[in-house]
């Protein structure tokens, strides 16, 4: 039975040949890139690097634990997560005002067939000031930020509200557009306010779509906090990138930990909430 | 009996009680307002500070030093070499995280009934803390060993994307019509080779999808890796702006943005293309 089975399943790749040339095909095109990114993993395994990496890693154990330290992990942490708190709550300040201006479901007058000049214009303007908000990565806001108002963090706050800014804004637009129009249109039609029809209309069909939005970008801005500390922005990020450059491995390791989990309580916290959002 | 019925009616005549203990929006909308407060309280932000006239005039002299922007040839080559840069340490480091992700899928994923998964858990582990740790620390821990330079950055960016690929596709291959696979695992065929020639041909078209997207991802991540010296537009960026030389950093924060903006638009388009 055993010998008529294996006889059964097909001993050679019959595609082989194919298989071959796409293979070494992408080696041939992957080549330059390699040599473009110097890319030399063999350096990796250098004697003389070998050891240094292999001291840092071994100073990660133990993790350093010492009290003072957990208190200043744990402050550093809420910075973490205030930074992204405060920087959402601005974001939203400056999203909500150029959603309602810049959404199309809300034009009155588009409800007879073409929207008139100037408000497509002024609809236009604020897509494109949303666009070039959210193409702006907010690594580099903070840049900017730093060199204005200092170290501190201010400028993640700053940097975080733009870009996400940005980013809230244009989905909040394309949510609002993308549901079912009708029930807006005919409070329009009827002579109600925009923002009748906003509170009437809009928000009853898309609010769990809009919080469920804002909740997952809230835990994406904590992931951004972190790294804005690394130039200077506060928070976990900065004392992380001070503890790498005093060779710290304990320290890192400590904190490394620490971020994870705060990456996945923020994950757990949000699935749990869009989840209970339906 | 009628003052009964009046009783019973009187609840509904009641306008609803504003706050009740059962209310879960309530609590949800009180807890955010509390987090809110608390982060504004305990963050010190220096607004004085930022719109004083001192800081206004501040950010005005750094924007007009701006202006104007270096557009000597020898630099735009050095800028260009830049950007190419850039998008060869995305491209490199995605094809790495395919292969990565490819390989560690498969230990991650539970494929049939009465599958024996010990190594799922740890494998699952291991990917979720290589997602979670973003990019720029996985570059700036790799300095150490790498040094500086696109390598860091490259190797940053497989770290990070291996984690996220790895689970995508660990999903995707789990999720995948197990009739193939079963038809290849009666005849005696191994694992190995189920994976590759029943369950890897039928999830590829997803699998491409998945990875084209982190791709359009990673172009944008690398081009500020380079902030911590990892390579590419970022660290030109950096270089030129602590030297203070703000024509150059003009000329490399437009290459940037419109690295980004010509990569959104063509993931744009052809995302239109494709789902037409």
């Amino acid at each position: 039975m055993n010998t008529t089975t294996s006889s059964l399943a097909p001993t050679r790749d019959p595609a082989w040949a194919g298989r071959v040339f796409w293979c070494s095909l992408a080696i041939v095109l992957l080549w330059p890139l390699a040599v473009a990114t110097e890319f030399r993993p063999w350096v990796l395994v250098e004697p003389d690097n070998l050891r240094i990496s292999a001291n840092f890693l071994a100073s990660f154990f133990p993790p350093a634990v010492d009290g003072e330290f957990l208190v200043l992990v744990a402050r550093e942490s809420w910075r973490t997560v205030a930074i992204a708190t405060a920087g959402m709550t601005l974001a939203l300040v400056l999203a909500v005002p150029l959603t309602l201006i810049g959404t199309s479901a809300l034009s009155i007058s588009a409800l007879s067939g073409q929207m008139a000049r100037g408000p497509f214009w002024l609809r236009q303007a604020v897509r494109w000031l949303l666009i070039v908000l959210r193409s702006v990565p907010e690594l580099v806001w903070a840049l900017i930020f730093v060199r204005v108002v200092g170290l501190g963090p201010t400028a993640g706050v700053l940097a975080i509200a733009l870009t996400y800014g940005g980013m809230l804004g244009k989905v909040y637009s394309e949510i609002l557009e993308s549901g079912e129009a009708q029930p807006t249109q005919a409070l329009l039609r009827n002579g109600s306010g925009r923002l009748q029809s906003l509170l009437y209309g809009l928000l009853p069909q898309n609010a769990a779509e809009l919080t469920s939005y804002t909740v997952y970008r809230w835990e994406c801005a904590i992931r951004s906090s972190v790294v804005l500390g690394f130039v200077g922005a506060g928070g976990l990020g900065q004392q992380l990138d001070n503890s790498m450059k005093m060779f710290n491995g304990g320290e890192v390791s400590t904190m490394l930990m620490v971020f994870v989990l705060l990456v996945a309580l923020a994950d757990q916290v949000s699935a749990s909430l869009r989840k209970s959002l339906g | 009996m009628d003052k009964h019925a009046a009783a019973a009616n009187l609840p509904y005549k009641l306008p609803p009680p504003l706050f009740h203990a059962r209310c879960r929006a309530c609590w949800f909308t009180a807890a955010v307002l509390l987090l809110v407060v608390a982060s504004f309280g305990s963050l010190n932000l220096q607004w004085g500070q930022f719109f004083s006239m001192e800081a206004v005039r501040s950010m005005g002299r750094f924007v007009g030093e701006f202006f104007p922007p270096d557009l000597s040839p020898a630099f735009l080559k050095r800028v260009g070499w830049g950007t190419l840069e850039t998008l060869a340490m995305s491209a490199l480091g995605t094809v790495i995280a395919v292969v990565a992700g490819l390989a560690l899928a498969l230990p991650a994923s539970k494929r049939f009934e009465n599958q024996r998964t010990l190594a799922r858990s740890p494998t699952r582990l291991l990917l979720n803390v290589l997602r979670s740790i973003p990019e720029l620390v996985w570059a700036a821990l790799l300095l150490i060993s790498a040094g500086l330079g696109p390598m860091a950055g490259t190797l940053a960016l497989a770290l990070h994307t291996s984690g996220v690929l790895g689970r995508l596709f660990a999903e995707a291959v789990e999720n995948a019509p197990p009739g193939p696979a079963q038809a290849l695992r009666t005849q005696g065929v191994g694992e190995l080779r189920i994976y590759f020639y029943a369950t890897l041909p039928q999830v590829l078209p997803q699998l491409m999808s998945y990875t084209l997207y982190r791709w359009e991802n990673n172009i944008r991540a690398a081009a500020i890796l380079g902030v911590v010296g990892a390579g590419g537009l970022g660290q030109l960026l950096s270089f030129h702006m602590g030297l203070f030389q703000m024509g150059k950093t003009a000329t490399v924060l437009a290459a940037m943005l419109l690295l980004v903006a010509l990569v959104d638009s063509l993931s744009h388009v052809s995302r239109r293309l494709l789902t037409r």
